[in-house]
């Protein structure tokens, strides 16, 4: 019975020994994840950019801005002249928050006629939002308290002597699932997509079918675009799936246009097609394309911005962030559904995926040959 | 009489591994040539080098009047090209995979072609059936069929009977024959002796290298080998003591009786002279067949390719 036990344990381990791709999974997805969540991930995100608003420029509101940066979460990185400008970082997501201060702020202090501090936040991630929010207010009073000497001292201990507004813009109710949805959007897409176009190749190599295929008249760009539209319309179906069920079951809706949340999607979806084309021309059978589509899918899901903060990780972690789709998608889809961004407000992002889409396609068709060589 | 198939010295290597060394082979329109050879000879690679699959890294030369490497997509709209591999798809119908391949070659009368095809196969009253669910040589023919949906010139066809049963590949013979008597070449590997003697022709490829050309008549009296019949009792069982023999080329047991042959006369005369002394054997000279010469070229290959 030994005998027979280790000759299938002897067989086991040198058929693993020659599937290298295997070995590396199982050594490289704990190693990632390990960093990953050791490293990358923080839930309580801090220095996230800020914007100052100030009409009023005394010792008074300087120590202010100064508290709430000592608070390590908040990093004022743009002064907007107006509150427009303002906002619309505030929509493009270039600041998490916008602090504004009236221009008669540190009149209305002394004059004891609570004076009022605005604090607009993007809390589309409500995760990324609470601890600063929750942090602005004592900061401010502590600052106040010492800065308040002499005759404004009983200003001091009035608990009502100025007025913290927070406005939780986009999501007013800090619900978790105006965030995890639209992110959904963009995970379910990367795992679907990514792998169904990454079996579909692979498949054809695995059963034999390549050769038959590549000995008729067909152009490299015809297999690829042909094997690659059926999928797109899955896509579509399971976008519009998606967004049926967020919509009735749990009431996120879409408060941009529809038209250009399609075109993103459109696009993305089309990223990730050819990323699992890509793939496919690199590996040799279904498993192998099954285990690089989930190399690709484990970063989708933890750098994205979809499990946790994008601001909380460090700065590498954010660069190797920037370089997936499902980023650059992700913020795309909150901004318009939760936003209501338009074109302008994710340029950017469309610009990033489009990028992506040339430089994969050129690898694919680099990859894909026409003969057999 | 013009030829389907025209190319010379054509070079095929892997790293620095030589798989097709500087074969020729020219093939008349209308012809059925064997391409036989050893595992590994470099058969398919050779077959897939004239149809398109593979870049030759050197030589060259026309198929149906069209450059090799230039016309790549002439040659594959008029070139049928069937796999060693069942190459089309087991998870749709027959039907389904006659009409894929029908819109691939964008071929008119879709709907007439393929209904013909299924009748030619006698596959029409199980069109719906899935391809993965036939038989082996049902499969084989099924190829077949598909691979002259778009009524090619040339059949290029990899080891199309490997593994099918006697009745299927007789069977699958004919329909070669019947294509080639509508004009089609067929230029076809295989490792059945009784298949290359139903070849008009014969190519013997072995490491590489091209051994032998011709019919297999041809073949067998060009090879210079001398042959032996051995009949009795226990006249088989002399083949394990005669095979290494200094000259003799093989000696193998076909039942009962030994079969003998080596290029070298006197030495074959030799070798077996203490045995000819047992009365009980009858000792006969014989016919050399393909299959001693196929062995012979094989031997003698592989010292050429050691002595490279």
């Amino acid at each position: 019975m030994w005998a027979r036990l280790v000759a299938i344990i002897l067989k086991e381990l040198q058929q693993l020994r020659r599937d290298r791709l295997t070995f590396a999974m199982m050594f490289g997805v704990p190693i990632m994840q390990l960093l990953l969540f050791g490293y990358a991930i923080d839930t309580d995100p801090h220095n996230l950019p800020t914007a100052v608003v100030s009409a009023d420029n005394t010792t008074i509101t300087r120590t202010i801005l100064s508290a709430l940066q000592t608070t390590g979460y908040m990093h004022v990185t743009r002064h907007p002249a107006s509150e427009a400008e303002a906002s619309e970082l505030l929509q493009t997501g270039e600041v998490q928050f916008v602090v504004t201060i009236p221009s008669d702020f540190t009149r209305r202090l002394v004059r004891g006629e609570r004076a009022q501090i605005l604090i607009d936040a993007d809390a589309t991630d409500p995760l990324a939002a609470a601890n600063p929010l929750a942090a602005a207010k004592s900061a401010i009073e502590q600052a106040l308290s010492r800065d308040l000497v002499g005759p404004l001292a009983p200003l001091a201990s009035r608990p009502d002597a100025f007025d913290l507004v927070i406005q939780r813009r986009y999501n007013p109710e800090g619900k978790a699932r105006l965030n995890i949805v639209p992110g959904l959007l963009a995970v379910i897409l990367t795992m679907t997509m990514v792998m169904m176009t990454a079996l579909a190749v692979t498949r054809e190599r695995e059963r034999g079918t390549m050769e038959n295929l590549l000995a008729m008249p067909v152009r490299p760009i015809e297999v690829m675009v042909g094997k690659i539209v059926p999928y797109i319309a899955i896509g579509a179906v399971q976008v519009l799936v998606i967004l049926v069920v967020s919509r009735f079951l749990f009431d996120v809706a879409v408060e941009g246009s529809l038209g250009l949340l399609g075109a993103g999607t459109a696009l993305f979806i089309t990223v990730n097609l050819a990323i699992g084309f890509t793939i496919s021309t690199l590996t040799q059978n279904q498993l192998q394309a099954m285990q690089a589509s989930f190399f690709m899918m484990l970063p989708s899901i933890l750098l994205s911005g979809f499990m946790f903060p994008f601001r909380g990780m460090p700065v590498w972690a954010q660069w190797l962030g920037e370089g997936l789709p499902a980023t650059h998608f992700m913020r795309i889809v909150r901004g318009v559904m939760l936003k209501g961004a338009g074109l302008g407000d994710i340029s950017t992002e469309l610009v990033a995926l489009a990028a992506m889409l040339l430089i994969v396609s050129a690898l694919a068709i680099s990859r894909y040959r026409v003969t057999l060589d | 009489m013009a030829l389907a198939i025209d190319v010379h010295d054509l070079v095929k290597r892997y790293g620095t591994r030589t798989v097709v060394d500087h074969v020729s082979l020219g093939i008349g329109a209308g012809r059925i040539c064997g391409f036989l050879g050893p595992n590994g000879s470099g058969k398919t690679t050779t077959l897939r080098m004239i149809c398109g699959l593979l870049t030759p890294d050197g030589g060259g030369g026309t198929c149906l009047g069209h450059d090799l490497v230039r016309e790549r997509d002439a040659i594959k709209r008029q070139a049928g090209y069937m796999t060693q591999r069942f190459g089309l798809y087991e998870d749709l119908t027959i039907r389904e995979n006659l009409e894929f391949v029908a819109r691939v070659y964008g071929l008119d009368r879709m709907k007439g072609r393929v209904d013909q095809s299924l009748e030619r196969l006698g596959l029409a009253t199980r069109q719906h059936q899935l391809a993965g669910s036939l038989s082996g040589g049902w499969k084989q023919r099924l190829a077949l069929a598909a691979c002259v949906l778009h009524e090619p010139k040339l059949l290029l066809l990899d080891e199309p009977t490997a593994g099918v049963d006697p009745k299927a590949r007789r069977a699958f013979w004919d329909e070669i024959h019947a294509y080639a008597s509508e004009g089609i070449t067929v230029l076809v590997s295989t490792h059945y002796m009784d298949e290359a003697e139903r070849c008009h022709e014969i190519a013997y490829i072995a490491y590489g290298a091209l051994m032998a050309r011709g019919t297999a008549a041809d073949i067998i009296r060009q090879s210079g080998l001398t042959a032996f019949i051995a009949q009795g009792p226990g006249a088989d069982r002399l083949a394990p003591r005669l095979r290494d023999a200094p000259g003799v080329t093989a000696a193998a047991a076909f039942g009962t009786t030994l079969h003998v042959c080596s290029p070298d006369r006197e030495a074959l005369t030799r070798a077996i002279g203490p045995f000819r002394q047992d009365t009980a054997l009858t000792w006969q000279e014989a016919e050399p067949t393909l299959e001693d010469v196929f062995i012979h070229l094989m031997g003698q290959a592989r010292d050429n390719a050691l002595e490279s």
